[in-house]
């Protein structure tokens, strides 16, 4: 070790490095951490990449209306695969090919064979996972959001509230799968139904009052409603989490200001913190939806069906003040679930690629507008409300 | 809250009273022998005894910790927000009613005893609605009634002529000193009698503390005022009278001039001439 001054006397750099291992070991830490970063990066480019290139040429089409309409508007059918004497093949949706051997009796077909699941469109699935979404998020939002304003505002701290903490932490750890049998077994099996003595399949029943109709628990059975619930009960966790945080970067000077001002606890929370609150809620539960929308394993025993040739609401009659009760309670097709019937539970081929790129194509598409809502909301409420 | 119990925590004189009418001088709040501790132990305060006059300014000055910002939060309960946190000894007497009596409702006290914080706390709402917050929260819908209070509280906050062109515009797009104003015309709204003020100038520019402290003593005509602040000087422009707490006690109470010319106890005129604190 030179001194300063000699270096500088001798016309040397005083300054020049004497660490050379030191600095080579940064190098290569910087390193890893980048090549880690973009690891990411190229994870997402490779399934997004994937699933654009062979899910938008189903989706769309080169002309107008430049969207494949039929994949939109009609559910998911049997595909049928023929060729004529002529050599010439063709490809129909089972409705298409009944009609087309009614038209054209003379023709000769040879070769037939189908794929289920691979023609028709999504809307099926579709509606049935907006509307188990829809049930899900308002019974999620309603439960977590009071459960979170007790949490964050009223309760007060001990051993109770410390165990109802590690609940929800807990809740949140639990699989899928587990939340799927739960609710097969709490909604599906065991919750009670008001149903007249010849539909009676339980001996847990109460007749009401003598009218003949029987309080009975043996469950919704397959239902809109008992999927809704369990993924209610699936997502409550997060929405909690994400509400209480909403609450907790609420300034204290607010409520103490309209505390202040003389209002009630409950009116300071009404007009002076749940307000400010909410976007933060918002964003956080439209992510949520985005989950939900997503989960297979609860809805498969307890909503899911593999196929349904109706929508919810072409098969309910007017039954008066049942009516909404019988529509909720239909089982439905859901995005998710039909992704894994036709990427897993029916022979592979490559007839049956472009529904499993174009269903898949669609959902990823879906969440990413929801994404990009979230995100759009969340900037345009924090400029709004800044303090 | 019944009639009975509005007539307790506010005796009839007072509801109907114009402050002006009333006779300056009379005690307001009768602070006796109050002890307080955030934990039920450890007592922040100790056996604090003093009275508050009406149309007074107060002012409580002392070293960090020593008690007057807890004093002053116990004055419209606003400690009652901590859990544990309790007075251990004595009572506070506001128009002679125990404050801590358990038939005093503290929504109704805190209407009558309003609170301007440290750092101004505007709600990221409207000027105008941010005035109305107190009214609309005891159901008051009347849009001329309304409209007439906000503007009578600005103007008597000194801030109308600033804000009286853009009433819609957010609080929060007002300088400092004007959202700390604003915070002052909306505590003055539900006509309180009495405003705690809690350093309401440590967050502002000269300027702007100016423009607060010529408030103060232009509203010490209507309300009867006590004020936590850590300067010095803003005591003796601002008060009649000054308190000097120390560790949890209270020191000494006078006249603003005595404290800060003749005080009595040694503590006190270290803490002014700035030896300690």
């Amino acid at each position: 070790m030179h001194d300063v001054n000699t270096k500088v006397a001798s016309g040397q750099n005083p300054f020049a490095t004497t660490r050379h291992t030191a600095k080579r070991n940064e190098f290569i830490f910087a390193q890893v951490l980048r090549g880690a970063t973009y690891f990411i990066l190229l994870c997402a480019f490779v399934v997004f990449g994937d699933i654009f290139i062979k899910g938008a040429p189903i989706v769309f089409q080169a002309d107008f209306p430049y969207i494949n309409t039929d994949f939109f508007t009609k559910s998911p059918e049997t595909l049928v695969v023929f060729e004529t004497v002529d050599g010439e093949e063709h490809q129909l949706g089972f409705t298409d090919f009944t009609e087309y051997k009614a038209a054209n009796p003379q023709v000769e077909i040879v070769k037939e064979h189908t794929h289920s699941y691979s023609a028709g469109g999504i809307l099926g699935p579709l509606v049935g996972t907006a509307l188990l979404t829809l049930i899900c998020i308002v019974v999620a939002l309603f439960i977590g959001l009071a459960a979170a304003i007790y949490l964050n505002e009223y309760s007060g701290k001990g051993k109770f509230m410390d165990a109802v903490r590690l609940a929800i932490l807990n809740l949140a750890g639990v699989p899928s799968i587990v939340f799927g049998l739960f609710g097969l077994g709490l909604f599906c099996l065991f919750f009670p139904v008001i149903v007249p003595e010849e539909n009676l399949r339980t001996k847990l029943a109460f007749e009401l009052f003598g009218s003949g109709e029987f309080l009975a628990f043996q469950g919704w059975g397959t239902s809109m409603l008992a999927g809704g619930l369990t993924l209610a009960v699936m997502i409550l966790p997060v929405i909690i989490t994400a509400c209480e945080e909403s609450l907790k970067a609420i300034p204290q000077g607010f409520r103490e200001a309209s505390l202040a001002l003389g209002a009630t606890k409950w009116q300071s929370i009404r007009t002076a913190v749940l307000p400010y609150a909410f976007p933060g809620m918002l964003t956080a539960s439209i992510l949520g939806i985005t989950r939900v929308a997503g989960e297979t394993a609860p809805i498969m025993f307890t909503a899911a069906l593999a196929h349904k040739d109706k929508l919810p609401w072409q098969e309910i009659g007017g039954h008066g003040t049942n009516v909404v009760f019988e529509f909720f309670s239909q089982s439905v097709q859901a995005l998710p679930y039909h992704i894994y019937t036709v990427a897993a539970r029916i022979p592979q081929s490559e007839y049956t690629k472009p529904m499993q790129y174009g269903s898949v194509f669609v959902f990823m598409v879906l969440v990413m507008i929801l994404a990009a809502l979230s995100v759009y909301l969340r900037i345009h409420y924090r400029s709004k409300l800044k303090w | 809250m019944s009639e009975t119990q509005m007539d307790k925590t506010l005796p009839a004189s007072e509801q109907t009273s114009g402050s002006e009418a009333a006779p300056r001088g009379d005690v307001v709040i009768e602070i006796d022998d109050v002890s307080f501790a955030y934990d039920g132990k450890k007592e922040v305060i100790r056996n604090v005894s003093m009275d508050v006059r009406r149309n007074e300014v107060t002012a409580f000055i002392g070293p960090s910790g020593c008690g007057k910002t807890t004093l002053l939060r116990c004055l419209n309960r606003m400690n009652d927000l901590i859990p544990t946190a309790a007075i251990t000894n004595g009572e506070i007497r506001i128009l002679d009613t125990n404050i801590y009596d358990p038939a005093v409702d503290v929504i109704e006290l805190r209407k009558h005893v309003g609170m301007v914080f440290q750092k101004y706390n505007p709600f990221p709402k409207s000027i105008y609605e941010n005035v109305a917050y107190g009214l609309r929260i005891q159901g008051i819908r009347n849009k001329a009634v309304l409209d007439q209070a906000v503007e009578e509280s600005l103007i008597a906050a000194g801030l109308w002529e600033e804000v009286k062109d853009r009433l819609d515009a957010s609080g929060l797009g007002l300088s400092g000193g004007q959202q700390q104003r604003l915070c002052i015309a909306r505590t003055i709204a539900v006509q309180p009698k009495i405003i705690l003020m809690d350093e309401p100038c440590s967050a502002l520019d000269p300027i702007s503390t100016t423009k607060i402290e010529d408030l103060i003593t232009q509203l010490k005509a209507h309300f009867t005022i006590v004020i936590v602040t850590h300067n010095m000087q803003q005591a003796t422009r601002v008060s009649d009278k000054t308190a000097f707490f120390y560790l949890g006690e209270l020191i000494e109470m006078d006249e603003t001039t005595r404290i800060f010319t003749n005080p009595s106890k040694r503590q006190t005129e270290d803490y002014i001439s700035g030896r300690f604190g």
